[in-house]
């Protein structure tokens, strides 16, 4: 490793024990230590696919990762949810070990996992800044040095000697960053904390980051808003099921991470998608999503047709849909929803629908779909909510007028309803 | 090979005499101020403030004065008050237990920062020691006061010997001992978390295998006497009582003292050595 590499990353696996982590049983325990002595294969082991998602499986989160990064560069790690983004980050800033391979760090290592961890309620804000400061690797005559800066940058000059626990969240949040920001080390690595305070906060730390880079130090960033991997990144990582599938360029790498999403079938299981925990075991289900297409492009201008269909234990005549549409950056849309009520009867109910998506413009999609209901306030509640049932498509028509030069960066993915001059 | 001062290396591998004591003293400033958070913490809101490390070992103390010395007949202290007796006992458990009960709940307690930073984990169970030891030297020197007055107390004979230049390392090996034991039960719960559910028993259990409600006078002759007295904490509430109220109601057993040290730093150097193996992983399992 020369001088100018600072992280070098070496065939790195993670692996985990799929739904009984860290609680094996005793009788397991002896078992492997037996096979242990006596030089044979673990018994406990699971042979087979890995990622098929039984309990006791080995899942790998990170499988033979390697890369390496010099002195000075800012570079960004994006992959879907469940890429290993947040583990290669946990191995890095040494919160946990690899399984296999080795990291060589030729520095000291900032990491913000998270903003102001070790921040104690009771204690001042410039208490505060000793203790996170601390946590985060310096020592007392270093913070004594920069606490002026610190105070200054964080905005929160009034309420330093008052407790954190009267802070308001913003301002919590910007004494946090502040002393992160001001840590003198070289590496630097940072998990979306920038998703906090308000805009013009984001703006000063994401200069403060960018000068950061510039300025010599090395900073490792994980996000999934793509905007401010450009702003910030010089080069990408995109990690895909635990796999290094691309490093170099941050344009090429933003567009092969968008293409990574597979567009669905025609006809989709729902009951098989992960929900979130709050919409498990709810006595309305949605089941099946069946569109009439079978490769899910679209061409621009098109209105889809296809049914929805619920299962229910009881019968409800309030319910209604809502479709959330967000780009496969994760970035949102538009929302719609069905107007009228919906009566639900138990057992199985089909909803055939139409659902225009002439105003998106070309490029990929996905669509979160709920179940609501309205109860008898008037609020609307959530009975069941599938993130990212159907990744579509809507084809590129090179000869419309309307789409020359349309950059969704600066337009958005929607086009307006027409002008109607009168 | 080029390197900085703070090229580091992470590899699966963990040499288990590699104790990374070294690192801890780099990160000495995040004791202090582990501590002092711990203290500040602990007492703001209160109207009483450490008084309260004060009036807990006070009552106790009572209690155990009234039904241990006095209605049970346990404690064999001679011409030297039985408040002070179990005064000096107990302060010295309390101080132990805490510091085991305490560190034992290290990685529950500091989940939150250990699974989001790094530093060396060490740095955790010693603060808590340290802060253990503030709370006891507020409740040495209510020690102090209560052996002033009764050294006015023409019926009261208290002999501090020259064995008091002791008491200084019989403090740090109680630190010890407490630590070790501690970090080998907080590395143990990472797996296990029924131990988390035994500390406070356990505690209680050793107390009672402890001459600290009691007087070892009262087993001599008897075989429980030697389990009495390998019992690691056994010499040093012993040695205690012996420096600061005299021969009367404590002794200072070469022999048991050495075995004591010698536990001392074992049990210490174990738990280390586990406390950094499961500290490795210790953000996948707890």
């Amino acid at each position: 490793m020369d001088q100018n590499v600072m992280v070098k990353v070496e065939h790195v696996s993670k692996q985990y024990r799929l739904g009984m982590i860290g609680s094996t049983t005793l009788r397991e325990e002896m078992q492997r230590a037996l096979a242990k002595l006596r030089k044979k294969e673990d018994p406990t082991r699971l042979i087979g696919d890995s990622i098929s998602g039984n309990v006791g499986d080995l899942f790998y989160a990170l499988d033979d990762v390697s890369f390496e990064i010099n002195r000075g560069e800012a570079v960004g790690i994006i992959g879907h949810n469940g890429a290993g983004k947040s583990t290669i980050l946990k191995l890095i800033s040494q919160v946990t070990g690899p399984t296999t391979g080795c990291i060589e760090l030729n520095g000291r290592v900032a990491s913000m996992l998270e903003v102001g961890t070790g921040f104690h309620r009771e204690l001042s804000g410039r208490d505060n800044i000793y203790m996170n400061g601390a946590i985060l690797g310096m020592t007392k005559a270093e913070i004594d040095k920069k606490i002026e800066d610190i105070i200054e940058f964080s905005e929160c000059r009034q309420f330093i000697d008052t407790p954190v626990k009267r802070y308001s969240s913003g301002m919590y949040v910007k004494l946090a960053f502040s002393v992160a920001a001001h840590l003198d080390s070289e590496i630097m690595i940072m998990d979306e904390v920038l998703a906090v305070g308000d805009a013009k906060f984001q703006e000063k730390c994401l200069g403060r980051m960018g000068d950061e880079a510039h300025g010599g130090r090395t900073v490792l960033y994980v996000s999934h808003n793509m905007n401010t991997i450009r702003a910030l990144c010089s080069r990408v990582i995109v990690l895909d099921h635990g796999k290094k599938v691309f490093d170099g360029d941050v344009e090429q790498g933003i567009t092969l991470y968008n293409g990574l999403k597979q567009l669905s079938g025609g006809t989709i299981n729902l009951k098989q998608i992960k929900r979130h925990l709050d919409y498990i075991h709810r006595r309305q289900s949605l089941t099946a999503l069946k569109i009439h297409t079978e490769d899910s492009r679209f061409e621009f201008g098109s209105i889809i047709c296809g049914s929805l269909e619920v299962e229910s234990q009881e019968t409800i005549d309030n319910a209604g849909f809502f479709f959330r549409i967000q780009t496969v950056g994760n970035v949102a849309v538009t929302r719609m929803d069905t107007s009228d009520p919906i009566a639900i009867k138990g057992g199985e109910n089909t909803f055939s629908f139409k659902w225009d998506v002439s105003q998106l413009i070309p490029g990929k999609y996905l669509l979160d779909i709920a179940l609501t209901q309205r109860n008898s306030w008037g609020n609307v509640q959530i009975l069941d909510y599938i993130n990212e049932a159907y990744c579509f498509e809507i084809m590129a028509e090179t000869e419309d007028p309307v789409l020359i030069n349309w950059t969704a960066r600066e337009y958005g993915y929607y086009i307006g309803p027409e002008i109607l001059l009168t | 090979m080029d390197q900085s001062i703070y090229y580091k290396k992470i590899t699966p591998e963990h040499k288990w005499y590699d104790l990374k004591l070294k690192e801890v003293w780099t990160y000495r400033d995040l004791v202090l101020l582990l501590v002092k958070r711990d203290f500040v913490a602990k007492y703001k809101q209160t109207v009483l403030g450490p008084a309260w490390a004060v009036i807990q070992p006070l009552l106790t103390t009572v209690v155990f004065t009234f039904i241990f010395g006095a209605v049970a007949g346990l404690a064999d202290s001679g011409a030297v008050p039985t408040f002070l007796f179990y005064m000096c006992g107990n302060i010295a458990w309390q101080f132990f237990a805490g510091c085991l009960s305490r560190t034992g709940r290290t990685f529950v307690d500091n989940r939150g920062i250990m699974e989001k930073v790094y530093f060396p984990r060490l740095a955790m169970p010693i603060s808590t020691c340290i802060s253990q030891l503030v709370a006891f030297a507020i409740q040495a020197a209510m020690f102090v006061v209560f052996v002033v007055i009764y050294l006015f107390v023409p019926r009261f004979h208290i002999q501090i010997t020259k064995f008091i230049i002791l008491v200084p390392f019989l403090i740090l090996q109680m630190m010890m001992l407490g630590l070790g034991c501690g970090i080998i039960i907080c590395a143990l719960t990472t797996k296990y978390r029924d131990l988390q559910m035994l500390i406070d028993f356990g505690v209680q259990l050793w107390m009672y295998g402890t001459p600290v409600a009691y007087s070892t006078k009262i087993f001599e002759g008897t075989p429980l006497i030697r389990i009495v007295n390998y019992n690691p904490m056994t010499p040093i509430i012993n040695a205690m009582r012996y420096a600061c109220l005299g021969p009367d109601c404590g002794q200072f057993d070469l022999k048991y003292y050495i075995v004591s040290v010698f536990t001392t730093f074992l049990i210490l150097f174990a738990g280390i050595v586990l406390y950094n193996r499961a500290e490795k992983n210790f953000a996948d399992t707890v």
